[in-house]
């Protein structure tokens, strides 16, 4: 059926843009291990040079932007799975008048981005709600663009539960919050993990948010601080090579654990960005 | 993989209307709004409100100082989207940042959808991985990475470039050069995204339409043209709005690599929106922006889905 040449060709090609792919990362990569007094240049390699990434950790904060960047998106991922969690039961097993049109409201939340609530966000936070400038200026609205999307995800999740579970656990006399904890969510468990990988990448790599809102240097999130450092020595490759791998890499190693869940959420109608 | 239920999802997204039997199967249940206004609340105070304000600032010319007074412009700001040659400038470069986020990586996604659908490739998985990489980094890296490689004095591009004689450019701060330089990188970000959603759409086409098409004499191109392509809409539906959304959002990429320049050469919705809100004090006319983007990504998602609905 399949010819051997065609099945060549389409190794090539894959190969060809698996390449084109990886070939940046790599640059990278080598850029932030090369001798930090030798001339620097993107990709070339010089040795391993692991000193670039103790320097950019201490004297230029990663430290510290990592240790931000870990706090936002551990609260924001755990407190939004849960709302989640919770919302999606009732959308996807429980009718209730206008469940149907509040759901709608939450698909809305899945369209709008960033920058169309920005501007009222940052003089709300800054004027009425006295946040600016602290981790909840960028935590909850982070939660808040988190349900809609997880939301969403856990309702169709929990539509494909089967129906006679649900009455089993209800002929037993069990409450609804039981029902929910102990007989579908262990089964959930793969759904679950796949929003929060989704979620917790979403908030890692959030930037124009943390833009507005934190003006302090101390408690800026690993982007911004990479953007910030960008800022300042535009001379300084390997340091600045060393931070974009400090930057990316918790995500990219979540991702080479977990690519299955990411992949799969990703393909799956996700449409937040 | 739950590819397949992606072009339904997306499209009831879009659309705002379930199909028939969408009901929830549950029993009338009051405790619903209970498990639902945890999730509501954040929602509502810092998605809803400020969408509703977002929508009323942008009726006001303002400059954001507390102590200087609004104006009144009604829907100025709006046809100022249509008529201030920055704002004009801006939704064109979207549109043109379009063919390379989106149509670029789906052409690059059917060319080998339509190669996979003819050979037996194992270890799509490994493939699979590599390809998705550039969505997971974080843009602010990708954008630092690709303004080391355009880099004009020592980047790989123009080093590359040297070995063949070519004379190097400076890719992102030339006039003409610098949005296609952008969108480039939208390109490599997107197409294997693309390319996972299209080659997994293909290995559900059923095998016997192929088998069909041979037997009546087709060739490599009228069965792309005959089966693939028909048999890939919903995935396509999917990649395009995805892209397309990515696209429109697109804010740190061109705040990292250009901020904008040369000139407004590269400046989109985005960008204006924060620099008119916090850097040149319009901040009705940002808002505007803001909303027209999201009545431009609820147009184009919609759109999309309902033709991929009457096609399939």
């Amino acid at each position: 059926m399949t010819s051997r040449a065609e099945q060549t060709l389409g190794y090539t090609i894959l190969g060809v843009f698996s390449l084109i792919a990886l070939l940046p990362v790599a640059g990278i990569v080598f850029t932030a291990l090369q001798d930090p007094d030798g001339f620097a240049s993107f990709g070339s390699i010089d040795g391993l040079h692991f000193s670039n990434f103790s320097t950019a950790w201490d004297e230029a904060n990663f430290g510290t932007y990592l240790r931000n960047s870990v706090f936002v998106a551990v609260v924001v991922v755990s407190v939004a799975s849960l709302l989640s969690i919770l919302a999606g039961y009732a959308f996807g097993l429980m009718r209730f008048r206008g469940s149907t049109l509040l759901f709608y409201v939450f698909l809305l939340g899945l369209m709008v981005p960033m920058e169309a609530i920005i501007v009222p966000l940052y003089y709300e936070m800054r004027d009425s709600w006295q946040l600016q400038n602290t981790y909840w200026s960028i935590i909850l609205p982070q939660i808040a663009t988190s349900v809609a999307f997880g939301t969403f995800w856990m309702r169709t999740y929990f539509r494909s539960v089967p129906r006679s579970l649900v009455e089993a656990a209800r002929l037993d006399g069990a409450s609804s919050w039981f029902t929910l904890w102990r007989v579908l969510l262990p089964l959930a468990k793969p759904a679950v993990l796949t929003m929060a990988v989704l979620l917790f990448m979403w908030t890692w790599n959030e930037f124009l948010l943390v833009l507005v809102m934190i003006t302090d240097d101390g408690k800026l999130t690993a982007p911004l601080g990479l953007s910030v450092f960008q800022g300042r020595n535009t001379s300084d490759l390997t340091l600045m090579a060393a931070g974009s791998v400090i930057v990316a890499l918790p995500v990219v190693i979540v991702y080479v654990f977990l690519q299955r869940h990411f992949i799969r959420g990703m393909l799956s109608g996700a449409v937040k960005g | 993989m739950t590819v397949a239920a992606a072009p339904l999802e997306a499209a009831e997204t879009a659309s705002g209307k379930g199909s028939p039997g969408e009901r929830p199967p549950g029993e009338p249940r009051l405790v619903g709004y209970l498990y639902v206004l945890p999730a509501f609340a954040v929602f509502a105070c810092f998605v809803l409100y400020p969408l509703a304000e977002a929508l009323w600032y942008s009726l006001w010319e303002w400059n954001g100082l507390p102590s200087s007074p609004a104006t009144w412009v009604g829907l100025g700001n709006y046809t100022d989207v249509f008529t201030d040659e920055e704002l004009r400038s801006a939704f064109l470069h979207a549109l043109i940042l379009l063919v390379f986020y989106a149509v670029l990586p789906i052409l690059i996604g059917l060319l080998l959808a339509g190669v996979m659908a003819r050979a037996q490739v194992r270890g799509l998985a490994f493939f699979r991985t590599i390809l998705f990489l550039p969505q997971v980094i974080a843009m602010v890296v990708v954008a630092v990475m690709w303004k080391m490689i355009y880099d004009p004095e020592n980047g790989a591009l123009n080093r590359f470039l040297g070995w063949f004689g070519i004379e190097g450019k400076s890719w992102l701060g030339d006039f003409s050069l610098a949005l296609p330089s952008v969108g480039l990188i939208g390109t490599w970000v997107y197409f294997g995204l693309a390319m996972v959603l299209l080659t997994a759409g293909v290995q559900k086409i059923p095998p016997s339409l192929y088998d069909a098409a041979r037997v009546d004499g087709a060739g490599p191109f009228r069965e792309f043209l005959a089966v693939t392509l028909p048999g890939l809409r919903g995935e396509i539906a999917v990649a395009l709005t995805l892209t397309t959304i990515y696209a429109l959002r697109n804010f740190d990429l061109v705040y990292i690599t250009t901020q904008g320049g040369p000139g407004d050469s590269t400046t989109v919705p985005a960008f204006q929106v924060f620099s008119r809100a916090f850097e040149s004090s319009q901040v009705g006319s940002a808002a505007a922006v803001g909303v027209t983007l999201t009545l431009v990504i609820f147009l184009i998602s919609f759109t999309i889905n309902r033709v991929a609905e009457r096609s399939s």
